[in-house]
Formats: C-alpha cells, structure tokens, sequence
C-alpha cells in the first residue's frame, strides 16, 4: 500500500520558488473569537491543558508566513479512497459516501494543491488505534485515514465510509457525532488547521461537549457538511459537501518600516 | 457595517486517535512502508530536539502530536530539498518526543533585523481545542536571545527562558531539549500571530 512516503527523503520537497514568486503579505489576523477558546470545562480534558496566561501576539515573520510545500507525488493512487485504501479481503463496511468541497481562504481565494489529511472511526464507532479498546469490532477492510490535495481550483475530493457514533470517558454518557478529523496546511505555516467534520441532521451534534466548546451556533453551522444529492452516485454512494475557510492573506499597500516596532 | 470576509473553518481538538490520520504507524496502523517525519534531512549541521509536553498537574501529555517548521542552514524557508517541516508523537508510555534536523540558519525579521536561530513548533492533543504555536530557541546563542525581536516582545523577561532549550552533555550530536508547560507557574509561551 502506498499510503506513507518517506516524506524526509531528499526531492520529496518543492524546489523552492524563487522569492519573488513566494506569496506576500501577511497572514491575516486570526479571529479568536470564532475558535473554542482553551479553557472548556464541559470538555474536561482541557481543564489541565489550557494555558492560563494570554497568548503572545505577535506579528507574523517570514517563518509564519511560509509553510511546507508538499508535492502531489506524495500521495499513491488510493489514498483518498478509504473504502479501498485499506482493503484486504473485500470493501469496508457501512454507509458509502464521498466528501467533496472547496479549500478558500477569507478572502474567498480558492487555495490549490494543500495537502488535507483525514482520519476516522469505522461504521461502528471503532477506531483503529492501539489506545481504542471500546467494544464494537474493527472492520478488517477499513483502516480510517486518508489524504488527498486539492486542485488548482481549491477543490477536493474523498471516498469513505460514514463513522459511526461513539462513547468516551467526558460524563460518562457523553457519545460523540459521526465525524471526520481533518488536517489542513494552506500555504503558510500561520493557515495551519485541525478539525471536525459532522453530517447535517446528526442528533447528537447539540449535545456534544466538544463541538459545545465553540462559542456560537453559527460557528458550530461551519463545521457540518451538508448531503449533497447533485454528487451521489446512483446505486453506489451518497455524497456530503464540506466547504474549509482559512485564513486570509492581505496586501502589502505598504511595505513595514524599520521603526514600527 | 465593516467589510465582511468569509470566517475561517472553527479548530476542534485532534482528539486522543490524531495518529490515525497524522501519524498511522505510531497507531498501530501497518500500511506496508514506513514513515519517519520526525527526521528532516538536508545540508547543515545535524541536531537533535527533544521534549516533552506537561498538563496543569505536572503530569506528560503522553498524546501530544508537534509540528517542527524551520529555515535552512542558510536561513531560508521553502529553499533547495529541505522541506523544513516535520511531525512527531509523544510516546504513549512517557511523552517523550524528538526530532532529529539541521540547525537552522539566521532568519530576518519583518524589518530586516537577524532573529536568533529557532525552530517554530506547534502542539496538538487531547484536551487542546486550538493548537498552541511556541518557538524552541538554542542556550548558546547568547548576544542574539538578547536582540531577538520576538522574544523583546514577550514583557515579562521572565517568561522568555520558557522558550530556550538545554543543551545535553555526551550526546553523539548536539541534543537540545525543551519541556513545554502547558499551564503553570513555569508556562511554556505561546503566541498568537
């Protein structure tokens, strides 16, 4: 299976574009706001790993604005397909869907050949991980990660099983959504992103502690992918629309002054 | 009304399974090759990093996932086959972590100014709802810890060592270790940029 490269062997990485080509401007500022904020109590595990003092704000230098550049090469053929990626004697079981949407950034920029990383629990609720012990089977066919890039015009696209709901140890009965973790790079290291992906219509989404830990309802909105009928594929698998924001990139009207700070 | 702009996708924590997708053989996951992103290579002068993160109650975060981005030898991102990032776990059983790379290079500041030598880290885990962004800068950069613009940025001087490794003594190569506080009297700093 060619789902890991050796990402630190040498001509894995990009020739470097020149300068010149490399994006300007900085990174926009992040709206802290619209993030959970560390100390989410209901969410017990971050009671002892949130930081109490402030953040340091800082203005982004070239190492927040610059990010890895990974090339397409990175990826093998089935590794935006989780049905097969995994396979050994037969497809993976449950509900087929594909995810599909566009990577933009707050200016509404499509952001092309990202690398966006996902990972998930069988139709079961069963994560394949050493620490996962919870009682519904593994699926010997499903392994739950997964990669793909997005195209020149920001979009992407995977296949999958829909995750299963599950138990964990927050209040005892507390079941978490379906949903998919994702990992998203941009173009600068400052756009770096992880999150969740859950399905519209889900139940338990209003009464999860972890997706409680944002502030509002319109953000919670931002993190549910939406059925997508238009891009089913008749007898074969339902489709999902997820759209990812990152952060924006402003113009350089000026370029900085030595004494401004 | 102030121009809107699209609102960027919320964070949610990478949960206590991050390695499935981030890390697959540190999960257990056996996809046939194997994957080492906790090593960059390139020309320079070979280190290694290591560390562990601590919770509120002095105790690892035996999940923690961390990113390493760096300039090159040369202090240049993006430049040459160094691809200047990497990804490491914590061990399940201690919380230790490492990354095996090349010392970076002098890097320029947005107004020209050198910054000391440092690496920029980021931490994932359990538990952290937004991944916390911190530096690792090297003891022995003395005269340039002082000058470094962003560590003149943190106020309370006292903080500023949170962010400056230890050289460890008979190692094969010049091994530099942080402990990151996450909460604490001796909390790691961390920025917002």
């Amino acid at each position: 299976m060619s789902r890991l490269i050796d990402v630190t062997r040498p001509g894995l990485a990009r020739p470097g574009p020149e300068p010149a080509e490399l994006p300007r401007g900085d990174i926009m500022r992040r709206d802290r706001g619209a993030h959970p904020p560390a100390f989410t109590p209901g969410y017990k595990t971050s009671v002892l790993r949130s930081p109490r003092r402030a953040l340091v704000s800082l203005e982004p230098g070239p190492g927040e604005n610059t990010g890895p550049v990974f090339r397409a090469s990175l990826l093998g053929p089935l590794e935006n397909d989780l049905i097969r990626n995994y396979a050994r004697d037969g497809e993976a079981i449950g509900e087929r869907i594909i995810v599909h949407g566009k990577v933009l950034d707050e200016c509404g920029r499509p952001v092309p050949h990202t690398l966006l990383e996902v990972w998930q629990a069988n139709a079961g609720g069963r994560y394949r991980h050493v620490n996962d012990t919870y009682l519904a089977a593994l699926d010997p066919n499903f392994g739950g990660c997964g990669r793909c890039m997005t195209d020149a015009e920001g979009n992407y696209f995977f296949r999958t099983i829909r995750p299963g709901p599950y138990p964990w140890r927050n209040n005892g009965s507390d079941w978490r959504p379906a949903h998919i973790h994702f990992s998203l790079f941009g173009e600068a290291f400052a756009q770096r992103l992880v999150s969740q992906l859950y399905f519209e219509g889900d139940p338990l989404i209003p009464l999860c502690p972890i997706l409680g830990t944002l502030p509002d309802a319109a953000a919670r909105e931002r993190l549910v992918a939406r059925l997508d009928m238009g891009q089913s594929v008749p007898f074969d698998a339902l489709a999902y629309r997820f759209d990812i924001v990152l952060r924006g990139r402003r113009q350089t009207f000026f370029e900085n002054k030595p004494e401004g700070h | 009304m102030p121009v809107e702009y699209l609102k960027e996708t919320p964070s949610q924590t990478g949960g206590p399974y991050v390695h499935i997708g981030l890390l697959p053989v540190a999960a257990g996951l056996a996809y046939g090759t194997q994957e080492h992103p906790h090593i960059l290579t390139g020309p320079g002068e070979r280190i290694r990093i290591e560390g562990v993160v601590i919770d509120g109650s002095g105790h690892p975060v035996r999940d923690a996932l961390v990113e390493l981005w760096q300039a090159d030898s040369e202090g240049r991102h993006n430049a040459g086959d160094f691809l200047g990032w990497g990804r490491a776990g914590a061990a399940f059983e201690t919380g230790e972590w490492f990354f095996e790379t090349i010392r970076p290079g002098v890097t320029p500041w947005r107004d020209g100014r050198p910054q000391a030598r440092h690496v920029s880290l980021l931490i994932f885990a359990r538990g952290i709802n937004i991944h916390l962004h911190t530096r690792l800068y090297f003891p022995e950069d003395e005269a340039a810890l002082e000058a470094d613009p962003v560590l003149r940025s943190i106020e309370q001087a006292g903080r500023r060592p949170t962010l400056i490794a230890t050289r460890l003594e008979g190692t094969p190569i010049p091994t530099y270790r942080l402990v990151i506080r996450l909460q604490g009297d001796e909390e790691t700093v961390f920025f917002d940029m």
